[in-house]
Order: structure tokens, then sequence, then C-alpha cells
């Protein structure tokens, strides 16, 4: 009886406290929408089977508790209740896999006509790099990395000349447009990590690799590394900037090409 | 409907292999120390694994001082912060639960269950548990070694695992290494003797498909770890060649605090595959037996046929088979080729439907049983909650794009500690009450139990459930301190708060358990041969606890299923399985033969 209840307090607690719950995902500000909506809908799925499976123990305990007199009913098995409970959950595992499989589709299939924008990490700090007037990124390499080119730029590619090479500073988005981010590291994994835009990716010495947002909301929003990178992991930070296209730009024309930095550097 | 127990046969052949001749100890040290005995070995892996883990308990409560009240203790910086969770993840996976589970309840129970006299390769098996020791020895010198054991996380990705910016680099990471080396060369030796003694030393009578699920479950687990490890052995190897050699496995040309190092070519992700091709199937090699532990205790405490034997079996060997090929869910934001995703989105959802179907049969066995609330029924029943939930969590993270936002976050550490901390742990509270009165002929102190069980379950569940929510809005794994966050509301710090009080108290709670057993070793209530009137064999020995050889003078015949409780007609409610069908009774149980 008591050990019923408490089975059944159980579940009624884990819904109060997902109901009630301050702690929440934060207002997003990507266009990943579609990654919270199949969240809602797994929570949907999975809190019904929690609690149904829960409730039915606690239905059994109580109702099949031991009294004196008491016999368990024998019975191997039940082939048509097997394989009907098998066909019901195959369903709800496909309801859950579907969108979750349409999502990942567009998460990996960058829109053409995005922005490219490369962020780099080291221990323990981020840097970023955007293309010049050119649009393009030039080639790097850990090879080139120094004091003054922290980002291992190639200084013979012309393509890089003008990158703009924002070391240590805060990052500036304009807001509405699809941006591709290259992401490297030049010593240990990383992870370029803010909540509200939900996408996220590792970045991995000697690779490149890569996701896309669009930014949906100005605002200012915390850089924080997800992935373990040694003692100042927990305070490898930054900041993006989302604003508007003009003040982007004004920002975007303050800042100084690779070229200048070099110059300036020696 | 069907009613026919699975197995059943009219004639029992004869014995595959002839009796061997078994090793007779001539003194105390050969009968309790190097001991040949697979029960007495099955005792010191248990006891060695809950000491080990003990250490990695108390590393918890260190995690849960800083976390629930930062700077509070002030030696732990983020250097040992790092320490701590990576020894305490290690630990717990490998050398507390693997070690538990497999050396420990299948050494024990695979014989016993089996009607065999022991395992088939008795010195190997004794092997088995020294080399087993050995390797806890090396890994915690790490803790006294110069710079202390490595804090790369238990996952120990390079290649910041072998960097300076990583604590222990210096001896830590070797010694770490060296030591899961050593723990896969005793698991093989073992997990060797438990296939073979699976395959070939039932005794007459006992088919594959009468064999209790524990037996099941435990040796689809050994067969997977047989496979699994060597992929972890081959990367520790490489790993270490990297460290003190110079190789570059695993190492890319890359600068070092400022240094460009003379590495290159080497893959980050190489480990990463090598390490969770391992590593998933590990958490079905701690699941399985699990499952088939909680499938007996429930059976036989709720006095009822475990429900649809056979598709438990073929969900046991299912789960085995698919946990090979979802390794890559723990490497959806690796950086790894994005098309990946898709396949192992796929495999990782489809791995829930015999995972599924375990927990229905579980559920149906309940209903319309006789349920005795004995304390290893209580730990079966928790263990149900928090499976269920913790599997449930894994519908989030196994699909692709949903552990976009989630991986690396709090939500990630709740689940994995709910499915494969809390619920496998339960399952051996649970396991240790049901044989501990088989080990040493006594009960366990049944008030002291029901506590435990109480402060573990209810604890645990106030630990974990919450913190998903944390990781829901973004709160990252692996933090030493959280620091400012502006996304991060101050009530954040309250729940860390709570969690760590309640941690502090589930910690207590096991203090009551590790007494127990040594109280009940003298105290307890006199258990008798049988106390939970269970079918199994383990449960016939001529003597409690059994003598070396098991069985006296005859081994057990077996003529039945693991599960004939409350058979209708019998008059008890449970048969054993080694007690013929008289003739008369056939009818009633045997009918499809």
């Amino acid at each position: 009886m008591v050990v019923a209840l408490i089975m059944v307090l159980v579940v009624v607690g884990s819904v109060a406290f997902h109901l009630v719950s301050p702690w929440w995902w934060t207002p997003i500000a990507s266009n990943w929408h579609y990654i919270d909506n199949t969240i809602t809908i797994t929570f949907w799925i999975t809190g019904f089977v929690f609690a149904a499976v829960v409730l039915f123990m606690a239905y059994c305990v109580y109702r099949f508790r031991h009294r004196p007199g008491l016999r368990a009913m024998y019975e191997p098995e039940n082939k048509r209740l097997e394989s009907w409970l098998t066909v019901v959950t195959a369903v709800g595992v496909a309801a859950m896999l579907a969108p979750g499989l349409f999502v990942w589709s567009q998460f990996v299939t960058v829109p053409p006509g995005s922005s490219e924008i490369e962020i780099v990490g080291q221990q323990w700090r981020w840097s970023y790099r955007l293309p010049g007037p050119d649009g393009r990124l030039g080639l790097s390499d850990v090879r080139y990395v120094t004091a003054d080119n922290p980002l291992g730029l190639n200084p013979d590619d012309p393509n890089g000349r003008d990158d703009v090479v924002i070391d240590n500073d805060d990052l500036h988005l304009p807001i509405g447009k699809p941006v591709k981010v290259r992401l490297r590291s030049i010593d240990v994994l990383h992870d370029f990590y803010v909540p509200e835009f939900r996408a996220k990716m590792d970045m991995i010495p000697g690779s490149v690799t890569y996701f896309w947002f669009t930014p949906t909301r100005t605002g200012t929003f915390e850089v924080l590394c997800a992935e373990m990178c040694g003692t100042g992991h927990s305070v490898m930070r930054s900041r993006v900037l989302v604003e508007t296209e003009v003040e982007h730009r004004a920002w975007l024309s303050q800042q100084r090409a690779f070229a200048e930095l070099e110059v300036s550097g020696r | 409907m069907s009613s026919a127990a699975p197995g059943v046969q009219e004639v029992i052949p004869a014995s595959d292999v002839a009796e061997a001749e078994l090793y007779h100890p001539h003194s105390w040290l050969t009968k309790y120390v190097f001991s040949q005995d697979a029960k007495i070995i099955g005792i010191q892996y248990t006891v060695t694994a809950l000491a080990i883990g003990t250490v990695a308990l108390v590393l918890s409560w260190l995690m849960r001082v800083q976390l629930g009240f930062p700077g509070v203790l002030s030696f732990i910086d983020p250097a040992t912060y790092y320490q701590f969770i990576t020894m305490h993840g290690m630990i717990m996976v490998v050398y507390l639960l693997t070690a538990v589970l497999l050396g420990g309840f299948g050494n024990y129970l695979i014989p016993l269950m089996l009607g065999a006299r022991d395992m088939v390769f008795p010195y190997a098996n004794m092997l088995s548990y020294w080399t087993y020791l050995l390797a806890v020895v090396v890994l915690v010198a790490s803790f006294f070694a110069p710079g202390g054991p490595t804090g790369a996380g238990w996952t120990l990705y390079p290649p910041q695992a072998i960097l300076s910016g990583t604590p222990g680099q210096d001896w830590g990471i070797i010694l770490m290494l060296v030591s899961l080396m050593l723990f896969i060369i005793g698991f093989t030796m073992g997990g060797l003797n438990y296939v073979v003694t699976v395959l070939q030393a039932r005794t007459r009578g006992m088919t594959l498909m009468r064999m209790p699920l524990t037996v099941w479950g435990i040796f689809t687990a050994t067969v997977m770890a047989l496979l699994a490890f060597p992929a972890l052995f081959v990367g520790a190897v490489m790993m270490l060649f990297d460290r003190l050699l110079g190789t570059s496995f695993f190492m890319p040309a890359l600068v070092e605090l400022g240094q460009l190092r003379e590495h290159g070519g080497g893959s980050p992700i190489l480990w990463q595959h090598l390490f969770w091709f391992f590593g998933h199937p590990e958490v079905y090699i701690v699941a399985l037996p699990a499952f088939g532990i909680v499938s007996d205790l429930i059976s036989v405490h709720a006095r009822r046929n475990i429900f649809g034997y056979r598709m438990m079996v073929w969900a046991i060997v299912a789960i085995g088979a698919l946990s090979f090929v979802v390794w890559a869910h723990h490497m959806y934001v690796s950086g790894m080729h994005p098309y990946f995703g898709f396949f192992f989105a796929t495999t990782t959802l489809i791995i829930a439907i015999p995972t599924a179907i375990k927990v229905y049969n579980w559920l149906l066995t309940l209903w319309r049983g006789d349920i005795h609330l004995t304390v290893p029924m209580l730990f079966a029943l928790g263990f149900i909650v928090t499976f269920v939930n913790g599997g449930l969590t894994g519908l989030f993270l196994g699909n692709v794009v949903v552990d976009v936002p989630l991986s690396d976050t709090l939500f990630v550490v709740a689940h994995f500690h709910m499915v494969m901390g809390v619920a496998p742990i339960l399952v051996i509270f649970g396991g240790i009450y049901h044989w501990y009165p088989k080990v040493t002929g006594r009960m366990l102190n049944e008030g002291m139990g029901r506590i435990h069980f109480w402060v573990t379950f209810l604890g645990a569940y106030a630990i974990f459930f919450p913190m998903h929510y944390l990781g829901l809005l973004g709160v990252p794994r692996r933090y030493h301190d959280l620091g400012e966050m502006a996304f991060v509301p101050p009530s954040t710090a309250t729940l860390n708060a709570f969690i760590s009080l309640v941690a502090f108290v589930v910690g207590f709670a096991q203090i009551v358990f590790l007494f127990n057993l040594f109280w009940s070793l003298r105290r307890g209530r006199e258990a008798g041969s049988n106390p939970w009137n269970a079918t199994t064999l383990e449960w016939q020995t001529p003597e409690t606890p059994p003598g070396h050889g098991n069985w006296g003078k005859e081994l057990p015949v077996v003529y039945r299923w693991a599960y004939d409780y409350s058979v209708p007609g019998a008059a008890r409610d449970y048969v054993p399985q080694n007690e013929p069908m008289p003739a008369p009774t056939r009818a009633a149980t045997g009918q499809a033969t």
C-alpha cells in the first residue's frame, strides 16, 4: 500500500516538477525552433510512457500484494499481447525519429548564400575571423601560429590578407542572415556553445568542422566551451553580439585586416 | 494464449562432458586467498569492487561539495576537480559495475545456476581476479604519483589527455592506460571462462532455453565484452605510444601552450570511435546482467513465472547485437561526418524496441502475481522506475538533432547516471540482498535493508531527476565552477546545493548497507538453504554456503525451466528445476510437448 502510494507520488512529483520548474530552455535566438519542437514531442511521448509504466507498476503492487491464500497466475507467455506491445512501441519510436531525422537533414545542409565565418578555439580563449571585402577566408595552418598570428593564417595566401581577425574579443553577427560557421582548434578539442542558438559542434585540431544557423534575435549572448579542454575549461568565455545590418557594418568598418595586424606586429 | 513453459522436453540427454577433477586446496592460503573456487573468486571480485567503489563514492561527495557550495573546500581547484570526476567515472563504470556484475555475480552464480562444479578453467579464473586486483592497485597508485591521477575526463579524449593543461599529464594518464590494459587482460581470462562454462559445463537437462535469465544476461554481456574491450585495449596501446614514444596515432599537428609540437597526421576522432566502440557496448555489458538479475528477482518475489521468457532471451540477444552498431551516438557533435547521424540515430532508436519489451514483460510478471515486498523486490521496483526514466531520456539524446543542444550539458549527466548508474546499482543491491543468504548462510537485516532502499532510491531520484532540467536550461557539464552566466537564474545555485545535500544523505545510506554486510555475517537470521522458496539450482545445493564442487557426490539433473512458480495443481507455489515431472501432473504443465 505504502509502496504503491510512494510510486504514484514519484510520478505526480515528476510531472509537477516538469510543469513548475523554473529551469527551462533559454529563449531561442536562432532558426532552430524545429529542435525545440522535436524536444516537445519527445517530452509528451516519453512523459506519457513513464507515467503509464510506473502507475501500472504501482497498481500491480497494490492489487497483487501478498495476502494469505493469494496465488499468482501461471502464464508463461502471451504471443498476441507481446506482438501488440511491440508494434505500439515501434510506432511511438518512429513518431520521434521521423521529425528528428527530418530536422537533422536541414541541420547538415547549409543553405546557399550563407556567409562564412571562422571560429577558432585554443586553451582558453576564443578568436574569430571574418572574410574581408573579397568574401573569402584565406588558408591557414597550425605551423604559422605565432603570437602575432594566433590563428595561423597563411601569410602568402592573397585571400587571407583582407580577413578580419578578432582575437580574444566579441563576435558580432548581423540578424537574419544565415551563417556557416567553420570551426577550428589549434590545440585540443573545444566546442563553441551558445545555449540560445541551440546548435553546437566540436572543434578538432587538424580538421575543420562546421554548423550553420540564422540569428533571429538581437542581443548579447554568452559563449561557453562545451567540450572539456583542460583546467581553464569553465573560464573559456566570450560573447556574441547579434545586431542590425547597419550596426554590423559600422562595427566591421572599425576592424583591422590581417595584413595590417601583421605589419603592426613586426 | 499458450501456457506451455519453454524448453519442456521428455528425455534428459546424457552429459556432454565427463566430470573434471577439481583442484583441491591444501592450505588456508589456497582455499581462501589464491582460491580456484569460482564462489570465492566471485566474493573477492565483489569485495574489491565495493571497496574501490567506496573511493569513487567519496570522490562524488567532493565533487558535489564543489558544485553545491563552490569554494568551500579550498583544495578543490579545477585540476583536482577534473581528477575527481575522471576517477569517479572510470571507477564506477569499469572497476565497480563491470567487475561486480561479471566478475562477482558471474563467478558466483554461473556454475551454481547451471549445475556445474566450477568454472571450466579454474586456474585462469584465479589469475583473472589477481590481474583485476593489480589493475585496481595501479589505478589507486595514480593518486600517489607525482601530478596525481589523470583529469582528462573518463573518456580520456586526446589530444587533451596527454598534453599539459590537463592534470595528471605526467604519470596519471600512463597509469590509467596501463590499469585499463591490465583490467582487460584480467577480464578476458574470466570472460572466456564464463562463456565456455555456459556452453560446455551445464548439467544434464539444462538446455540453453532453460537457463535462468540471470545467466542469459551475464553470458550475453560477457560475449559482448570479449568483442568490445579489445577496441579499448588497442586505443590504450596507441595512446600510450603517443604519450611515451611521441607517435601520432591520435595527434595531429598542434600547438601546446604556444609551442608547435612535433606531431602530425593523427586523428583525435579515431580515439573517439575506438573508445565508444567499446564504450557503448559497455553500457549494455552493465545493463544486460542487471536485466537478467532483475528478471529473476521479480519472478521469485512475485511468485510468478517470468512473462514471455523466450521473448526476454531474444531481447537480450538483440540488444547485445544492436549495441555494436550505435556507438557513434556519443559523437553526434564530435565533428564526424554529419551523415553518420542518420544511421546512428536510427539504430539507436531501434534498440528502444527490444528494451521496451523487457520492461513490459517485467510489468506483466508483476500483473496477477503474489507480490512479496521483500527488500530484493523493492530494489527491483526501484530499478524499473529509474531504468524507465533513464531509458526514456535516452530517446532525447539518441535522436540526433535533439542531442545537439543537450549534448555536453547536465542533461547527459543526469541521463547516464539514472540509466547506467542508479538503475544497475539498485539491481546489484537487490542481488546482494537476494543471494547473501546463499553466500553466507544468513539473512541481511531487513530493517536496515529497507532504510537503505528508500533513502537510496528516493534520494538518487531526487538527485538526478531535477538535474535534467538544468541541462535543458543549458548548464554545461564538467564545469568546476559555473561562475557568472547571464542565462542561468540564481535559483540554480539553490538546486545545486539541494542536490549536493541529498547526495551526502544517499552516500551515508551506503554506510548502513556496508555495516549491514558485516553485522549480518554474525548476527543475521539463519537462512537455511532456500529462504526465498526459489526454483533455480543455486538454492538446491546440499550445503549452504555451498562447498567446493557445489553439489556433493551427484550433479543435479534439470527437468524444467527456471520459472515454475505457482504452477496449477502443484502442492507448493514453486517447483525446483531439479524436481522430476511427476507423470500425473505432466499434462498440466507440459501440454505442448
